[in-house]
């Protein structure tokens, strides 16, 4: 108040400079700002002490033959073999994906271009989100008793189909978001050429938005690569490679790092540690390659 | 948002492009029930199997800690008693003690992000909380009980020491046997949904109108003075949902809890004993369970299910409406 009364008399001009805060005031603010930045290196120190234990102790074991020989039957061994693990991962994470990818866009698709507010589009996204949710432990529990207990045989297949469930949810609501960013205008064009509402959505909608779904399912696919608890319920165990994802049980990499991660024994610990830097690698590459991939040719939102 | 009532001869005509459209139709809007399907069949396969254990052991088994669930022709006692009291306080008190740690480190991280932050920081600092979010639980759990577990044990009973006699801290951190412990669980636990925390909290506040933030300036204050004033109190609905959310996540988080946080069902203040929360308990137990025992492994599923789905359901509409009230003000 005096400043502004002092400065319509024309005396002196308002003082706006820092030091001329009350130091308690400015005191509060440094410490604050401080304190955020502490939290930002206290959530980055488990993150360096975790890759750099990784990569010291999984890079020692990593090599060829560690990717592609038996896992030995014996947790004292010392040793590389993850042959089965790397086999078993591929497989199964790629079945996921031929499951879930086309039930996830076309699923997008109905939300987007079909149902868009209607009543079940709505309900169809709530519960979308609701399945995110669910934790994978229960949907191994549920793939156990539904396909397992029928088939009476614990095979890839059904760690396929859990991870199917899980990458489901993810799938349908990132591909919506990528359907959404397509110009209305896009659609208009086609259907005044006289395409019928499917041919728009299959060669103009969807190409269009085919960065933005290739990025979503990469993340989704890096997210079920990892993904341990379901695997470990409904797949069994595997010592040797089993490509056969319909017939014998199998094994993927998380599943065998917690197996081996309880094993007290040195073998098999260092094992546990090759598997993880193999496991990240693969998450990494799925993950820079949806980044280029949505950064190269992402839709230029108007 | 396009309807394709064209009046040119031929496009309204009933010919084959017309049923590949019906046919087109159908086929997304199974795909987008089979969303539903699944749900469902969760829900029916896991109450059907749980069936059961409800039978036999009752509803006594939500209050009762006893968890006994041995053969009753081997030398254990007659009948097995399971009692789901004491997984369910593992599993409250890991999500807990994960809350406390990464909630103010979460909001932190993303006040810096969307306040302070110069452009080029925020960029690298954004990826590095991505790869943090993309690190596989079953990585955390192996660097949790191979180098954290062992390594933390002196500083653990360093801080018993300490605080041992004081009246409730002291029996907050007990006796140290082990590193795997409810502590070690919700530490790395907390760590794990740090990402999912910002992510949330950081997109609420970039909802805040700039006009409040420039008012608050102009009113004289400072950074902090700014965001206390016109940040927080603006998306407090919205950081209430990244919490519930990040509970969710924790609630259902199976792997890392199986590791870390060792094998003993017990209610207990020491926050530095060993416990067994839900999900742990079902990937660790379900290879060895048969009858009776399978079927109260699936009431723990079917109780995860029900916990995770109400807080998620709960998270989500809370941050809705703070949405809704967020676009209101902007207005």
């Amino acid at each position: 108040m005096t400043a502004i009364a002092e400065r319509k008399s024309g005396r002196t001009q308002l003082d706006l400079r820092r030091s001329s805060l009350p130091l308690r005031r400015r005191i509060v603010d440094q410490v604050m700002k401080s304190l955020m930045i502490v939290a930002l290196l206290i959530a980055l120190i488990p993150l360096g002490l975790i890759v750099y234990y990784v990569l010291l102790r999984g890079g020692s074991i990593l090599n060829w033959e560690f990717l592609t020989a038996d896992i030995p039957v014996r947790p004292r061994a010392v040793g590389p073999g993850m042959g089965a693990a790397v086999a078993g991962t591929i497989a199964i994470t790629g079945a996921a994906a031929l499951l879930a990818v086309p039930l996830g866009v076309l699923g997008a698709v109905y939300l987007n271009e079909y149902g868009k507010k209607n009543r079940l589009a709505k309900l169809i996204r709530t519960m979308a989100d609701v399945m995110t949710g669910v934790p994978s432990i229960v949907m191994g529990l549920f793939v156990y008793v539904s396909l397992v207990l029928v088939t009476k045989e614990k095979t890839g297949l059904a760690a396929a189909v859990a991870l199917a469930c899980l990458m489901l949810p993810v799938i349908i609501r990132s591909t919506e978001e990528m359907l959404r960013l397509v110009p209305d205008e896009l659609r208009q064009a086609s259907a005044a050429l006289g395409s019928r509402q499917w041919r728009t959505t299959v060669s103009v909608v969807l190409p269009a938005a085919v960065s933005g779904i290739t990025s979503g399912v990469m993340l989704a696919i890096a997210r079920a690569a990892g993904e341990t608890a379901p695997v470990v319920v409904v797949a069994g165990l595997a010592y040797q490679a089993n490509w056969d994802i319909f017939h014998g049980e199998n094994t993927t990499l998380a599943a065998q790092i917690f197996k081996a991660a309880a094993e007290p024994f040195e073998g098999s610990q260092q094992r546990a540690w090759g598997a993880a830097l193999t496991l990240m690698l693969i998450v990494l590459i799925f993950t820079v390659v949806a980044r280029l991939v949505a950064n190269r040719f992402a839709i230029k939102e108007r | 948002m396009t309807e394709h009532n064209a009046p040119a001869v031929g496009l309204t005509e009933k010919d084959r492009g017309r049923l590949t459209d019906r046919a087109f139709r159908l086929l997304c809007v199974a795909a987008g029930i089979a969303v539903l399907v699944i749900l469902a069949l969760i829900l029916v396969s896991l109450v059907n199997q749980s069936l059961p254990a409800f039978r036999e052991a009752g509803w006594s088994m939500f209050t009762d800690t006893r968890w006994v669930p041995n053969d009753p022709d081997g030398d254990g006692p007659a009948t097995a008693t399971y009692g789901l009291l004491g997984f369910l306080y593992g599993t409250a008190i890991v999500s807990v003690i994960a809350l406390i740690f990464a909630v103010p480190v979460s909001l932190g991280i993303a006040l810096f992000l969307s306040e302070i932050a110069p452009r080029r920081i925020r960029g690298t600092v954004v990826t590095l909380i991505d790869v943090l979010a993309a690190v596989p639980s079953v990585v955390f759990g192996l660097w949790g009980i191979l180098v954290l577990a062992p390594a933390i044990v002196p500083f653990y009973q360093w801080l018993h020491g300490v605080l041992d006699g004081v009246p409730v801290l002291g029996s907050l951190f007990g006796e140290a046997a082990s590193g795997r412990n409810f502590m070690t669980g919700g530490l790395i636990l907390a760590v794990m949904i740090i990402p999912i925390i910002t992510s949330i909290c950081r997109e609420v506040f970039t909802t805040v109108p700039s006009a409040d933030k420039q008012a608050a300036y102009a009113l004289g204050a400072t950074r902090w003075e700014m965001i206390r004033g016109a940040v927080l109190p603006h998306s407090f609905g919205g950081i209430i949902g990244a919490v519930m959310l990040g509970l969710g996540r924790a609630l259902g988080e199976t792997i890392l809890v199986a590791l870390v946080m060792g094998s003993t069902v017990q209610v207990t203040a020491n926050m530095f004993s060993g416990g067994y929360a839900l999900p742990g308990a079902i990937v660790n137990l379900f290879g060895e369970s048969s009858g009776t025992f399978t079927s109260v492994l699936m009431v723990m599923g079917l109780l995860l299910f029900a916990l995770t789905v109400a807080v998620n359901f709960a998270a989500r509409s809370v941050v809705r409406r703070a949405e809704i009230r967020m676009k209101g003000a902007v207005a």
